[in-house]
């Protein structure tokens, strides 16, 4: 029997969200890892029973965990993240160099072939892989150590690699706030590709790093394709990010967080737009999903099993998942603790869960 | 050998997977050092929640006590004090890993 399998990550533990394939009767597991942030869960596309969660805590630092048998059970796995040689700096917030220093994993990226192989992306910028399950780290050293590395600078929320996208030897990786970076080697060797982002608060609104980078997304069919929400503007690219350009349209306001692509629809995407950079909120209090079926410029507001009013919840940038069942479900999980699921490409949505402490992430899997 | 029992916080406990005190064997003058190497010795998930990988530094928010003292300062390659050595070799009192209050 298919099963859908909602993979919830918050402030205080991990939560595993279950169905069968209507995805109206969800049973929840968790907390796991009560008391600890878990940025980010996810499964192998290989082996949907093999999932990776970074736990991370002020007291006591990052873990990763692993579980084999489809987040019933944990085992700790290897959290040496270090850097390679000399970290060397970058800019701090008040334009004085930095030195590199490890603090998290923001994003777990497993392979779409090897259940032993995962990325996983790292605060102070930096981009790591295991070969084996996750017991140990090597970092791909390509990205940190490219040219415009002392130009980076950290967003508000740090200087975080939050995007990994696996698309064979080519990869995209996205900082906050240094930009769009794109390997055509596994890898090895990266380059920035933000040609196209404007930002209003950088001296220089089109220099080639800086742009605050909150999240990318691609169709497996359409590699070329990639879809952004920046800190403020959606922009499209559709030359693997050589050139980009603002898709925006008739959104009530363009800034935000998550993005995320229909399964089956290569041209329909969705975001959740919020208020501004000051108030992360939606806009009106009205907590609205929008969906373009156009791959941007005309977007449409789900609003159907939703708060309209009263609601000043916010959605992280991970927080917002499609699964890939034949009417594709949409999954999205707030600051207030609600995980909204959608199992009919988001015309309609009711929460799964209600009351958990504030999402960080969501991701979904179908095992069939 | 000397046996060492210590307290940890209650996430690390679940980390090890323990219940209540563990007790590590250690040889030599007793350090902070000594003991928290056994301690990640027999627990390796450990490794990087009390002390940073890089450093070796105690992480900020933990501390380390015994004998109602606090040798979170001290250097961790220095002999523990006379009287708290004493009571942690003969077993009187544990040697205590705690996580810091803070937040609000």
């Amino acid at each position: 029997m298919t099963q859908v399998r909602v993979l919830a990550g918050t402030r205080k533990g991990a939560f595993v969200l279950t169905s069968d394939a209507n995805r109206e009767k969800w049973e929840v597991s968790g907390p796991h890892f009560a008391g600890w942030e878990v940025y980010h869960l996810k499964g192998s596309p290989a082996d949907p029973n093999r999932l990776y969660a970074s736990q991370n805590s002020g007291w006591f630092g990052q873990l990763i965990q692993r579980s084999d048998d489809g987040g019933k059970t944990w085992q700790p796995a290897g959290n040496d993240f270090s850097y390679v040689g000399d970290p060397g700096t970058h800019l701090w917030y008040d334009d004085t160099p930095r030195p590199w220093e490890f603090k998290r994993i923001w994003h777990m990226e497993p392979s779409p072939d090897d259940p032993d192989t995962v990325y996983a992306g790292g605060e102070d910028a930096a981009l790591f892989k295991s070969t084996d399950g996750g017991q140990t780290w090597r970092e791909l050293t390509g990205l940190r150590l490219q040219n415009s590395r002392t130009d980076w600078q950290p967003g508000a929320g740090g200087l975080c690699l939050h995007t990994i996208i696996l698309q064979g030897s080519r990869m995209f990786a996205a900082i906050s706030a240094a930009g769009a970076f794109r390997s055509d080697d596994g890898g090895e060797t990266w380059r920035p590709v933000n040609r196209g982002l404007r930002s209003g608060g950088i001296p220089d609104p089109d220099a080639e790093v800086g742009h605050c980078v909150h999240h990318v997304e691609a169709h497996p069919s359409r590699p070329d394709t990639l879809f952004m929400q920046k800190h403020w503007d959606v922009m499209r690219s559709d030359d693997g990010g050589l050139s980009w350009y603002e898709v925006s349209g008739n959104l009530p306001t363009d800034f935000g967080f998550p993005i995320a692509v229909h399964a089956h629809e290569a041209e329909t995407v969705y975001v959740v737009p919020i208020t501004s950079d000051s108030l992360h909120y939606p806009p009106e209090g009205r907590l609205r999903v929008y969906r373009s079926r156009t791959g941007g410029n005309e977007w449409e507001p789900l609003t159907n099993g939703l708060p309209q009013q009263d609601c000043y919840v916010n959605v992280y940038r991970d927080a917002m998942a499609t699964d890939t069942l034949e009417e594709c479900g949409v999954y999205f999980g707030t600051t207030g603790g609600q995980v909204y699921a959608s199992a009919d490409s988001g015309d309609s949505w009711m929460p799964i869960v209600r009351d958990l402490p504030a999402v960080l992430s969501v991701e979904v899997q179908v095992i069939r | 050998m000397t046996a060492v029992r210590v307290v940890l916080p209650a996430h690390l406990k679940n980390l090890a997977q323990v219940h209540g005190e563990v007790v590590v064997s250690v040889s030599g003058p007793l350090t902070q050092r000594v003991v928290l190497d056994a301690v990640e010795e027999r627990f390796p998930m450990l490794c990087g929640t009390i002390r940073d990988r890089r450093t070796g530094r105690r992480r900020p928010f933990v501390r380390f006590y015994a004998c109602e003292r606090d040798l979170s300062n001290e250097p961790p390659d220095a002999p523990l004090p006379d009287g708290v050595a004493a009571a942690i070799t003969v077993g009187t009192e544990p040697f205590l890993v705690v996580g810091a209050m803070a937040g609000g």
